[in-house]
């Protein structure tokens, strides 16, 4: 086995051996299960003849990529939380020091952290797509909607959500090492992916120009590499960008955190 | 069985932005037997081991282990076992969960992970969480990532600390038993009454500087005091001037340095002054620690 390889294998040894993994996917299904069978009954029963108001569905076009968009689109912060804790937690728990003398190959550590939480960000995608879809399609079926499990379209959706959870994953890796302070992370990462990021996105809508440059913050590449979302929908005027395009965007956030988390942190003394 | 290689230090300085830690420091440490490395609090030791270990980068010079850095060893934890402090570990993870980890990254097989934790008397809480441990139990499961790979060079910084005495007990026949086994073992305290008992050489720093380095018998000055006293304390005085015995006046009475017991009681007989106290005092390798690190500056 090649070093790296053993690296990845004890990254993942670190990340399912305590309890925050499970955790954090029960709470993301609860969660996205939640969304997707709430407002899924909403929008399917809205859209139905016997209520007049809410939103037209004609502007929603079909409700299941909508409904099933919401694992990323609402549950993309989970990867995110598991990533920056898998870093953070090196530093808080000085856990460092052990790691760095079992390698002190330390760009090769950070390597196998990103690969093994890629790993599990991919696992929190089919988690977090078990609920949307899974409740998602009963709930559409009850209201008499197209589940739309039949169509080639559903799954390739399927199969880019899961990509972009996993890109989330390792961009939560790279922040995590970009900003080591796990407090301060993970006020960051809601205070962002909750509040500054959707209300600049709704911001950069308005004109042309700020819509040209909207379209490159993460949530909006990762709405344009999953191919649907709530945000999408409901901002008409933010530009989207292709889904290839999306998930390269998100690629090169991961890696500019990455890269710069190692020269901030990753590299200085341990002290 | 592991051979032990030595350690050697060459020139190394580290400066945390202006301040100085360790200054152009260089010793050799040899394999086979137990090493002390002491100083006060705040001396150095922990920034000079974490350089050896490469965790923390020197300013200038080279710290190695049979010549190789140690982010240039091929196998870091099959070549040195290191324990630094009792806290790297993750509260949430059981002992021997945390062992798989390293045990995995080094590449070292997982039967080794049941031995250490039976060497080390943990095997019974191997599965609780690190969070519930005792600091002697950390220290345990800090020895027991030491010896995972089965070292030949051994680097434990105040390994003593939070240990009870039955624990004190083992370890200083733990360290005893590795260094007869030909391996290199360097032990870090700040207080040397907690090693002597199991340390054969001795390195010294105090502000980051080496002050002494030699057998632990090379730290016994051996000076003689002599404590006398009279209820005419100035006569007495002056009998010792009149003999040409340099002493000083300290509250139990006078001290002289450098002459027996016997010359002292002759030169009060002699001049028929009447002794209320007479005492020969050995100075001990603790007062010679003391001495070199700077007594004002240890705890």
């Amino acid at each position: 086995m090649s070093p790296f390889v053993a690296g990845v294998r004890a990254e993942f040894t670190k990340l399912l051996t305590t309890r925050m993994w499970w955790l954090l996917a029960i709470i993301l299904f609860a969660y996205i299960a939640l969304i997707a069978g709430g407002l899924g009954a909403l929008f399917a029963g809205t859209g139905s003849d016997s209520l007049g108001r809410g939103p037209n569905p004609a502007t929603l076009g079909p409700l299941a990529p909508l409904i099933y968009s919401f694992a990323t689109s609402v549950g993309y912060v989970f990867p995110v939380l598991l990533g920056a804790l898998a870093t953070t937690g090196e530093f808080r728990h000085q856990t460092l020091t052990p790691t760095f003398l079992a390698n002190p190959r330390r760009g090769q550590v950070l390597g196998a952290k990103s690969v093994s939480t890629v790993f599990v960000g991919a696992f929190y995608g089919v988690v977090a797509l078990a609920a949307s879809v899974g409740v998602g399609a009963i709930v559409l079926s009850v209201f008499g909607k197209d589940a739309m499990l039949g169509d080639g379209s559903t799954w390739a959706l399927v199969a880019r959500a899961v990509m972009a959870m996993a890109l989330w994953a390792l961009i939560g890796v790279g922040l995590g090492a970009l900003v080591p302070n796990q407090v301060a992370t993970i006020v960051i990462v809601l205070a962002f992916t909750q509040f500054v990021e959707p209300l600049l996105r709704l911001a950069s809508s308005f004109s042309e120009p700020t819509a040209a440059i909207g379209k490159f913050l993460p949530g909006s590449a990762s709405d344009a590499l999953v191919g649907s979302s709530f945000f999408t929908i409901s901002t008409p005027g933010a530009g989207v960008l292709e889904w290839w395009q999306g998930g390269l965007v998100l690629l090169t956030y991961a890696v500019a955190f990455t890269v710069g988390g190692y020269v901030v942190s990753w590299r200085r003394d341990v002290t | 069985m592991p051979q032990g290689v030595p350690i050697e230090f060459t020139g190394v300085t580290k400066r945390f932005d202006q301040v100085a830690a360790v200054t152009d420091l260089s010793f050799t440490v040899e394999p086979g037997r137990v090493t002390g490395f002491l100083g006060p609090n705040g001396a150095g030791k922990t920034t000079t081991l974490r350089m050896l270990l490469g965790l923390v980068r020197p300013t200038s010079g080279t710290a190695t282990i049979g010549g190789v850095p140690y982010a240039h060893l091929p196998s870091p934890l099959t070549t040195v076992g290191a324990a630094l402090e009792a806290a790297s570990f993750h509260p949430g993870r059981s002992a021997r969960n945390h062992l798989l980890v390293y045990a995995h990254a080094a590449r070292i097989d997982t039967s080794r992970v049941n031995a250490v934790l039976k060497k080390v008397g943990l095997t019974d809480y191997a599965d609780r969480r690190v969070g519930g441990y005792s600091l002697g139990m950390r220290q345990r499961l800090g020895l027991a990532f030491t010896l995972l790979g089965d070292p030949g060079v051994l680097v434990l910084d105040e390994p003593i600390n939070g240990l009870d005495p039955e624990g004190i007990k083992w370890i200083r026949g733990f360290l005893r038993e590795l260094a007869d086994e030909g391996r290199t073992v360097l032990v870090s305290s700040h207080l040397l009454s907690e090693v002597q008992q199991s340390v054969d050489e001795v390195v010294i720093i105090a502000k980051g500087e080496l002050v002494h380095r030699g057998t632990l018998a090379s730290l016994d000055t051996s000076t003689i005091t002599v404590l006398v006293d009279a209820p005419d304390r100035a006569a007495l005085g002056s009998a010792l001037e009149a003999a040409g015995l340099a002493f000083t006046t300290v509250s139990g009475g006078l001290l002289v340095s450098g002459v027996e017991a016997t010359d002292v009681g002759h030169v009060a007989f002699v001049a028929g002054i009447e002794l209320s106290a007479l005492h020969r005092q050995r100075s001990g390798l603790e007062e010679s620690f003391l001495a070199l690190v700077g007594a004002g500056d240890s705890l």
